[in-house]
């Protein structure tokens, strides 16, 4: 469903990844994850088309996205919930889930409300509150909402967990989980947290300085001795 | 008291005015963070549209008045609007990712260019048009002959101003394009990832401020009958200080400097002195700038990533 081969990002004259080749399938759940400044972020951003890849090409559903402006790409059927969440701050919970049904179906935008807080009631009874007057979980939770709004046929998450508590990430993994079970939407999920990560996946990449280092099941690289090292260290148990 | 009505209607006429030029400097700072220097002479193109298509409409003779100034005003928002989106298209959409200071530059540059053009084009002599809107209710007589007015005129200014810029909050407000605005305003990036087209957002914005700009040039052709290129300066500069005393980026904060720096001109030419009145706004810009930089109903300024 998403091809992405020899794709090289720069910022400015810094080249932030060395070509990159990744393939996500439908229906799949596969994870990224790596070291803070491994280039996971820009990974993401790149297939969104900001940063736009330098070389390499991003094939979605057999169309070349690589070249295409931010706001087709997200038309395409892709919707993103960014790093740092990127909740409209001045915009009610309402309105900052309207922006998110732009790209999608008008006629289901009601149906698509009801779901979301259903999957997040939180959101329900604060829906006339102002995005930036909520706390950390509920702003990742109105980034997912937000991002479901448009029904995409691929979801890009990063790092959701991020500065969460336990009970709440799990909340949040269970809702990934759901979605894709039940509608078949294809998840592409950056993770710091990698053992929640790899457990919810079905594969998983593993990044070092913007390249591709290791790839397999969510099984087997929970089990592989190196990722253990790096990045599951503590964090089983 | 009666003296002061008087002046508080001119006033209001006067605030109107500036109310919806101020729109465009905040709507356009709002989105791109940066001053459209070249807003008043925008206003002043207006204007000039607005009594070009007069005179011709006037040599063609016949029909309703009414029917007549509407299409006039429909016209001078379309071509004034084209003015406004040619100029975010050459003198700012190039220059979006570089240093501030070019953006500025290249927007004095167009200012200067405007004036210049509309100073060849049309002359510089003033241009006249004879009163079209004529009468007024006498509101009020004094023992000494004094009476208070209220032109027809004060009138379609002040209610064509309430209703626009009702229109307009509520398409900010309420509507998708209004809520992209908005979006694009907080987190441009975030928007696009959404999948708002921000290049067209923004060109948007500059064609409605415009818009609003020839409004207010069209009402001034009427309500004062004379023009010259050189009217966007002052205006622009006056209009600027009340987007900036309301809080500059805030539409609200825009009609109420607006109509403030109406009221405080016609009472300082009222009570003081006529000539002086120009640097009455001046004062204030300065004054606001010093003691409350993000004005009236402004917020405080978060660092633009
Ligand atoms: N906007 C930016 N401008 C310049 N460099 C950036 C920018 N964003 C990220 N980088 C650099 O690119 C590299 C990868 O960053 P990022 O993709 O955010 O990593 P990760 O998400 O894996 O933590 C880092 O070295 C970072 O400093
Ligand atoms: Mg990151």
């Amino acid at each position: 469903m998403l091809s992405i081969s020899d794709v090289h990002t720069f910022y400015g004259h810094i080249e932030a990844l060395h070509g990159v080749d990744l393939e996500i399938k439908e229906g799949e759940i596969v994870t990224l994850i790596g070291a803070n400044g491994a280039g996971k972020s820009t990974l993401l951003m790149t297939i969104c088309g900001d940063p736009r890849a330098h070389s390499g090409q991003i094939v979605f559903q057999g169309r070349d996205i690589t070249r295409l402006p931010t706001h087709e790409i997200m038309r395409c059927g892709i919707a993103h919930s960014p790093e740092g969440r990127r909740i409209f701050p001045r915009m009610t919970i309402l309105e900052n889930l309207q922006m998110g049904a732009i790209t999608g179906n008008p006629d289901r935008f009601d149906q698509n409300l009801e779901r979301v807080f259903g999957l997040f009631p939180i959101l329900q009874e604060r829906g006339g509150q102002r995005g930036g007057t909520l706390s950390g979980g509920e702003q990742q939770m109105l980034a997912i909402a937000r991002a479901l709004m448009s029904e995409p046929t691929l979801l890009l998450l990063d790092e959701p967990s991020l500065g969460l508590a336990p009970l709440i990430v799990r909340q949040i993994f269970d809702v990934i989980r759901d979605i894709n079970q039940s509608s078949g939407m294809t998840v592409f999920l950056v993770e710091q947290n990698a053992f929640h990560a790899l457990r919810l996946a079905d594969r998983g990449y593993v990044m070092v300085n913007g390249e591709i280092s290791m790839t397999g099941s969510g099984k087997d690289l929970l089990n592989d001795p190196e990722v253990q090292r790096a990045y599951l260290e503590g964090a089983v148990g | 008291m009666e003296y002061f009505l008087q002046q508080l209607i001119n006033g209001l006429t006067l605030g109107a005015i500036y109310g919806l030029i101020a729109i465009g400097y905040t709507m356009v700072y709002g989105i791109i963070g940066m001053i459209n220097f070249a807003h008043g002479e925008i206003y002043m193109i207006g204007a000039f549209i607005s009594l070009i298509s007069i005179m011709l409409l006037e040599s063609l003779a016949g029909g309703s008045v009414i029917v007549a100034l509407f299409v006039v005003l429909i016209v001078a928002m379309i071509l004034t609007s084209l003015y406004g989106w040619a100029l975010e298209r050459i003198a700012y959409r190039p220059l979006r990712s570089s240093p501030r200071l070019a953006a500025l530059i290249s927007a004095i540059g167009m200012s200067i260019a405007l004036g210049n053009y509309i100073q060849l084009t049309q002359g510089a002599r003033n241009k006249t048009l004879q009163p079209i809107v004529q009468g007024n209710l006498e509101l009020m007589k004094r023992d000494d002959g004094f009476t208070v007015v209220l032109s027809y005129m004060q009138i379609g200014i002040i209610v064509t101003t309430i209703v626009l810029m009702a229109a307009f909050s509520l398409m900010i407000a309420k509507t998708s394009l209004g809520r992209a605005q908005r979006a694009c305003e907080q987190d441009r990036t975030m928007a696009s990832l959404l999948g708002v087209n921000v290049d067209r957002t923004i060109s948007l914005t500059f064609v409605m401020g415009a818009a609003l700009a020839a409004v207010a040039g069209f009402l001034v052709v009427l309500y004062y009958g004379v023009i010259d290129f050189y009217i966007g300066f002052l205006a622009g500069i006056k209009a600027f200080t009340a987007a900036v005393l309301g809080g500059i980026g805030s539409i609200p904060g825009a009609m109420l400097g607006g109509l403030l720096i109406g009221l405080i001109e016609a009472f300082w030419s009222g009570y003081f002195s006529i000539e002086y009145k120009d640097v009455a706004a001046f004062a204030i810009l300065v004054l606001v700038l010093i003691f409350r930089p993000t004005g009236l109903l402004g917020r405080p300024e978060v660092e633009k990533v």
